[in-house]
């Protein structure tokens, strides 16, 4: 079989698309690759849609953990907290478990044990408190001249938020929120491994290199194909964070942009 | 010079023999009766009884060591531990890349388990443990699979409802029916799957087989293998 | 334990419960908390070392070290840790039995690899064949150590390297300036001052690594998340006195209580010594410090 029949069998087998059936004797080096690759679908699914999603939940977080009042700051910081300090590992067995149970009491809440929305809300909560941190962290740190400057101009509420703190928080945390990127990319694995059941041999990336480590008895072969997806993932995404962290910085003349981007880490 | 290097080689070789004599047993010891943890910590059941006893039939040291299901192979033939006796199913796969002793253990059958006895095991949802024969088995026949990490959530989904039926080894899911007290029942036929359970060593361990294979046998002829059998599994149970 | 727990059986709940959190196994479970504690205070030095000589090597001026220093933090920081704990841990032990396969058998001639099988002499087995059940132990732990501070001395390193090309460069020009040659500007100026651009990096490092010690049980250590499958597991009378239904919850409600305690105190700990470290550097925080005293 060539390869170019793999990739039509199996390219889309994780979303149930293709052979029914995975492949189970004589496994060739291409069904490696295809296989974990169609998995990485869903790893890129979760990474974004929680990455995007829980941004703004994060913005909201920092934001509320700024505030003067307790009623608004005591939450955030129970929130981060609780998120920051367990392990995915436990937050996901409760989710799954505390899911179920809802199940039992009305349907709409159905779709919510399966990985693509459960795992997702996980995920979801995870990184809001990951960079609700990161991004209270910069909020603190704005320089008080910029808001001053705000203020001279007759801004406040909103259009002050809008066009000058937040801006500033970001150029502040993109490091250090890059990285936070990274991690949560790395924590999709945990999705099928640990914590969701997976339905119909439709799983993620590492789902499929364990099925193959454990036909071909052989670990050095799945796994470190595995890796390479996700090096060149990691790649992509610090290639397309430093895209947006020199539009962040755009305004600044070249010599203190760079000097901005050497202080990876800081806050996180 | 070089007689005094050859010397010290051959004693080392000599050495290297008396060392085999421990043998590092692997188990996973989460799979009752087969192999558990008891109350006081260690490793228990069937499995321990009749590795002790076959050690001592074939005046071996043994030593029991756990080690986690999914890389239990990689480390046998990386050479971490000497065998396998953690229940499993000899298999074609599985013998391309370890050998097996001659079965200790008659060839299993795999069932199924719902919540009452119109369970749909047919054309619904059936849970099994990831990556095991019984997986392999569903993901084949008109049920839809769904997979969980441990067998504990295999049979925690039937009982709250996230699948219609588990499908797993017959002996594992009996105690925990009968201890269900009607929550969960057995549901279809039994499923002949696998060829017995054999003690799993590397290839190049010919030697080792060859002893462990001499003691299963005598135990086989005795009857004491027998009495193991239905010590641990119940009267029913298939014996030699 | 308790000379009542001789049939758990007849117990009213209180002496069962007495009787049960303290048999074997949970003297067990509670021994893997001391195991995951140790391996943090081990793993937290070592790792922090790897990230130095990581760190060392991406500044160096040598391409080839530079090169390789910059590699390994990018390439292990590209790959999921549980992913590179499934298979690395048994190349690390195949790499150390090779090398002293070779160094202790030199006359040794049959193939170390046969078929999928990975042989060496006895005297190159680590731990040797021989050694009694706690060597085997330890040299897990060992193992697990290594991995542990291998995946994060890479996260280390990047953030090293973050610190010490954030120490102000007019500080590295005054050291020159002062006759200074390269390595003593490193080692009495950049070394000392580092410590608090990297620390809040590194702080959030430990915190990471705290909430990975869960995939302990992937490299063959029965850690805590182990042992709660294991007992929280529904456990039917034939094997146990002490049979209950699926108590997985209770078990892991404790380790979550485990691991936010962990986090309060690492945070408390390290907000101490972050005011330490800010004393009298040239930054900020110190420029407050500064002025609260005067």
């Amino acid at each position: 079989m060539s390869c170019w029949q793999t990739i039509q069998d199996y390219g889309l087998r994780s979303l149930g698309i293709g052979e029914r059936l995975l492949p189970r004797s004589d496994f060739t080096l291409c069904e490696h690759f295809v296989l974990i690759g169609s998995g990485m679908i869903w790893n890129v699914y979760f990474g974004i849609m929680a990455l995007v999603t829980g941004f703004f939940l994060a913005t909201a977080l920092a934001v509320a953990r700024m505030s003067p009042r307790a009623a608004l700051r005591k939450p955030a910081e129970w929130f981060i907290f609780l998120f920051r300090g367990s392990p995915l590992f436990i937050q996901f067995f409760f989710a799954y478990f505390l899911f179920l149970n809802l199940k039992s009491v009305h349907p709409f809440f159905d779709p919510f044990t399966a990985a693509w929305l459960g795992a997702l809300i996980v995920l979801f909560f995870n990184t809001a408190a990951y960079s609700g941190e990161i991004f209270y962290g910069a909020l603190r740190s704005i320089p008080k001249g910029d808001v001053e400057a705000a203020d001279a101009y007759g801004m406040s509420g909103w259009p002050r938020f809008r066009r000058i703190i937040w801006p500033t928080m970001l150029r502040l945390a993109w490091p250090a929120y890059t990285n936070e990127a990274i991690f949560l990319f790395h924590a999709t694995t945990l999705v099928f491994f640990s914590g969701f059941p997976a339905w119909q041999q439709k799983g993620d990336a590492l789902y499929y290199a364990s099925y193959f480590a454990d036909k071909t008895f052989n670990p050095f072969i799945p796994y470190p194909i595995l890796a390479f997806y996700f090096i060149l993932f990691t790649l992509a995404i610090i290639g397309v964070f430093g895209l947006v962290n020199s539009r962040l910085n755009r305004h600044l003349p070249k010599e203190q942009r760079r000097r901005l981007r050497l202080r990876p880490n800081l806050i996180r | 010079m070089k007689t005094l290097i050859l010397g010290t080689a051959a004693l080392a070789l000599t050495a290297g023999l008396a060392w085999a004599d421990t043998v590092r047993m692997g188990t996973e010891g989460a799979y009752p009766p087969y192999n558990f943890i008891n109350d006081k910590g260690e490793i228990d059941g069937f499995e321990r009884e009749l590795g002790d006893e076959l050690c001592k039939r074939a005046e071996l040291t043994c030593e029991w060591v756990k080690n986690d299901w999914d890389s239990i192979i990689p480390n046998l033939v990386s050479g971490n531990y000497d065998t396998i006796i953690a229940g499993m199913s000899i298999t074609a796969e599985r013998d391309e890349v370890i050998d097996f002793t001659q079965d200790y253990f008659p060839p299993t059958a795999s069932a199924y388990v719902g919540a009452s006895a119109d369970a749909n095991w047919e054309g619904g949802v059936v849970a099994a443990q990831t990556a095991t024969i019984q997986a392999g088995h569903i993901a084949e026949s008109g049920a839809t699979l769904v997979e969980f990490a441990t067998p504990e959530e295999t049979v925690a989904a039937v009982r709250n409802g996230e699948a219609d039926a588990v499908f797993a080894d017959r002996d594992y899911l009996a105690p925990l029916v009968e201890a269900s007290g009607g929550a969960l029942v057995f549901v279809g036929p039994d499923v002949p799957l696998g060829g017995g359970v054999g003690m799993g060593l590397r290839e190049s361990d010919t030697e080792l087989k060859e002893k462990f294979d001499a003691a299963i046998t005598s135990m086989k002829a005795d009857g004491t293998l027998n009495a193991l059998l239905i010590k641990w599994f119940g009267e029913g149970t298939q014996t030699y | 334990m308790f000379s009542f727990c001789e049939d758990p059986s007849t117990l009213e709940t209180a002496r069962w419960f007495a009787c049960y959190l303290t048999n074997g196994v949970h003297l067990q479970f509670y021994q893997s908390f001391l195991k995951v504690l140790l391996l943090l205070a081990i793993t937290a030095p070592v790792a922090l070392a790897f990230g130095f000589l990581g760190a060392m090597a991406a500044r160096s001026r040598l391409l080839p070290l530079s090169l390789l220093g910059k590699s390994y933090i990018a390439v292990v920081r590209g790959v999921p840790d549980i992913a590179f704990f499934l298979f690395f841990v048994i190349a690390l032990d195949q790499a150390f039995e090779y090398v002293r396969h070779r160094v202790l058998c030199p006359d040794w001639t049959d193939p170390i690899r046969q078929g999928s099988d990975f042989i060496v002499c006895a005297q190159a087995k680590l731990p040797l064949g021989t050694a009694p059940q706690w060597v085997h132990e330890t040299y897990a732990f060992v193992i697990a150590v290594i991995t542990f501070s291998i995946v994060f001395g890479a996260f280390a390193a990047n953030v090293l390297y973050g610190g010490m090309r954030a120490v102000p460069r007019a500080q590295l020009e005054t050291a020159e300036a002062y006759g200074m040659s390269p390595r003593q500007t490193f080692w009495r100026v950049l070394v000392p001052q580092m410590w608090v651009f990297a620390l809040p990096g590194l702080s959030n490092l430990w915190m990471v690594l705290i909430k990975a010690t869960p995939l302990l049980f992937l490299l063959g250590i029965q850690d805590i998340v182990y042992w709660a499958r294991e007992l929280g597991g529904t456990k039917t009378p034939n094997f146990t006195a002490y049979p209950h239904g699926d108590w997985r919850m209770w078990y892991f409600l404790a380790l979550l209580i485990f691991y936010l305690a962990m986090t309060k105190v690492s945070e408390t700990l390290l907000e101490r010594l972050m005011k330490r470290l800010t004393h009298g550097q040239a930054t900020t925080g110190g420029e407050a410090q500064r002025r609260a005293a005067a």
